[in-house]
């Protein structure tokens, strides 16, 4: 298992790689010019010819790709051109903000998605399951912007239990009272994910409760709550398992409109910024660090398959 | 009678279809005595595995049920009992082994603690005495080292020594009855010998009483004391073993045996009987097997024949036997 892992690490080097061409090619692609936008209108042709020599943008693409590469090869994705700071630091003072509020609401996830749906495989078209069901679809369906207006028009305006928007950092007051800023985005981006994983945990429950050994389960004269918790939730946990990484990541980069509605400084929003302003090293920074945050938690979901099903061994 | 451990009474289960309710199961009544075996025997779909699965209390919810009849075990009917007094009978009472060893036990779990689990759903026995009497079934079942194999997981084990543990797991309360329903269809034929081999040895053991259920006539042959044919959810003919093979009265019963190819003689065809098993929202009228029988007279396109005794312990359900 170590071994595997180990492969498997050295294994993402080469689809970063890949990853990185992708994007350092598509962004160069985008018409616009980081030099013209950082020295505004009024800028002569002649200054904006020398901030592209000194930003390195007059050298042939690739050129540009491989000073930039072997940058990110010793810890450096460059200097923000927005920023003017380092990209890794610009990242990190976001990243705070997407991980407290992606942790947060892929709890809340985990605890409404599955007792629900393990709910609501058990007692599969009763009154209680069709209710989730539309409950479900319509969670699934309603936009993340018009859900959060709507949580901050109840609970911040009218009853005024949390704060509209903002999010004073934690790591730099040491207050984790802060953390109330969050739960209305939390529970907003936790809405329509929870709903899907509601679904998928009905879904793959009822697929197990025909298979062979729950019959004999339940001719063992187990009660029914020991043959669905024991039997059936136990197996069809792999699929709900592995939903939820891929869960877990989106909400972490993807939560662009939640962090815009409720004006979070996160990732999600850092990225469509950067791409606004031609802000190429940051973007390509994040890109980065999402695809490798994402095959990590991939290859955290394979090795949890290892723990969830004993036929499945790695070597 | 005396000698009973399930006597089952009419019984009836329907399921809901397009139109109407079906019959699957319909007026079946079976006595199963002490000690023996009898054979279920019938083409698929016939209804047989669904009179044991009543008999379980496991009829797939929420659709199928029982529409009548009663079910006596132990002088208690089993119809109509609370589910927590019926999750009392099964595994303890009356246990139940399947057709494919392959997929009956579940993956994520050692045999072990799935032997284990099934004996704690009925006794208060702490974990080691469990697990102790787990390994005392997986050494008379013949698992080779048991103490070793019992933290197998059941992908590691073949499909005999899955029924094997199966068949372990069924026995390791001691029940009355076994239903066992095609336990042998899915393993080699070299292995088929074995597990049936191993299933009298222990019923001899135990005492208990085996209910067969497969559609293989040599199965029934070499493993029941008596035999029940089935068909379109109702007992055609009932006989001893021998008694049927001898002289087997239903046109039905007669052309299952004839369908059983023979070594013996040059290169006869083999003998099928004609025609398919009629769907169970249009069945005839009369005698369920008319329109395949050869032998069909008058009253059996209108009348369903009741069961007509022909000698000790031999009746049949066809018009050519009225008195």
């Amino acid at each position: 298992m170590l071994a595997y892992t180990v492969r498997r690490i050295f294994g993402m080097i080469p689809s970063l790689l890949l990853a990185s061409v992708i994007v350092f090619s598509f962004i160069h692609l985008i018409p616009g010019d980081p030099a013209q936008m950082m020295l505004g209108d009024l800028a002569t042709p002649s200054q904006v010819d020398a901030l592209r020599e000194a930003m390195g943008l007059n050298r042939p693409f690739y050129v540009q790709y491989f000073i930039w590469l072997s940058g990110v090869v010793r810890g450096d994705f460059g200097q923000s051109i927005f920023f003017n700071q380092p990209v890794l630091s610009v990242i990190a003072d976001r990243a705070e903000t997407s991980v407290l509020l992606a942790l947060l609401s892929i709890t809340i996830v985990i605890l409404i998605g599955i007792p629900v749906g393990v709910l609501s495989a058990i007692k599969h078209n009763s009154r209680l399951d069709q209710a989730v069901s539309a409950l479900s679809m319509f969670f699934a369906s309603i936009p993340t912007f018009w859900l959060g207006l709507n949580f901050m028009a109840l609970f911040s305006v009218t009853l005024g239990w949390f704060p509209t928007s903002g999010f004073p950092s934690i790591l730099q007051s040491g207050d984790w009272s802060n953390i109330r800023y969050l739960i209305l985005p939390a529970i907003t981006l936790a809405a329509p994910n929870s709903a899907l994983i509601v679904r998928l945990t009905r879904s793959s429950m009822l697929d197990v409760s025909n298979a062979d050994y729950v019959k004999t389960a339940r001719a063992k004269g187990l009660l029914d709550w020991r043959v669905n918790m024991r039997h059936i939730f136990r197996n069809s946990l792999v699929a709900v398992v592995s939903a939820l990484g891929f869960t877990f990541v989106a909400l972490v980069a993807g939560a662009v409109v939640t962090e815009t509605v409720f004006s979070l400084p996160g990732v999600g929003r850092l990225v469509v910024e950067s791409l606004l302003r031609r802000d190429y090293p940051t973007i390509q920074g994040i890109i980065l660090v999402v695809a490798f945050l994402y095959m990590a938690i991939n290859l955290l979901v394979d090795l949890s398959f290892a723990l969830l099903d004993p036929r499945i061994r790695y070597s | 009678m005396a000698g009973d451990i399930v006597s089952i009474n009419n019984l009836r289960v329907s399921f809901p279809s397009e139109s109407a309710r079906i019959y699957p199961v319909d007026g079946v009544s079976l006595k199963i005595l002490k000690g023996e075996t009898l054979g279920l025997v019938g083409e698929s779909g016939c209804g047989k595995s669904m009179t044991s699965l009543a008999l379980m209390g496991l009829l797939p919810r929420p659709l199928g049920r029982v529409d009548g009849g009663e079910i006596i075990f132990k002088g208690r009917n089993l119809i109509g009992i609370a589910d927590a007094e019926m999750a009392k009978v099964r595994g303890r009472d009356i246990s139940m082994i399947f057709q494919d060893p392959m997929t009956s036990l579940n993956p994520v779990y050692t045999v072990g603690d799935q032997i284990i689990e099934a004996i704690q759903a009925h006794e208060r026995v702490p974990r080691t005495e469990a697990r102790r009497v787990a390994v005392d079934m997986l050494r008379k079942v013949g698992i080779p080292s048991p103490e070793k194999r019992i933290g197998d997981y059941p992908h590691l084990m073949s499909g005999g020594m899955r029924q094997r543990v199966m068949i372990a797991m069924a026995l390791s309360l001691k029940p009355e009855l076994l239903i066992a329903d095609e336990p042998t269809t899915a393993l080699d034929v070299t292995i088929q010998a074995q597990i049936l081999y191993l299933m009298n040895d222990l019923r001899r053991d135990l005492g208990m009483s085996i209910l067969l259920i497969t559609h293989n006539m040599g199965l029934v042959a070499e493993n029941a004391d008596r035999i029940a044919v089935m068909y379109a959810g109702r007992i055609l003919e009932e006989a001893p073993t021998k008694g049927l093979f001898a002289s087997p009265l239903h046109p039905y019963s007669r052309g299952l045996l004839d369908s059983i190819p023979r070594m013996t003689g040059g290169g006869d065809k083999l003998q099928s009987i004609p025609g398919m098993v009629p769907p169970l929202n249009d069945l005839p009228k009369g005698c369920k097997f008319f329109g395949r029988c050869a032998r069909s007279t008058e009253p059996c396109e209108t009348k369903e024949p009741p069961l007509f005794q022909k000698g000790e312990g031999h009746s049949v359900r066809c018009w050519l036997y009225e008195e």
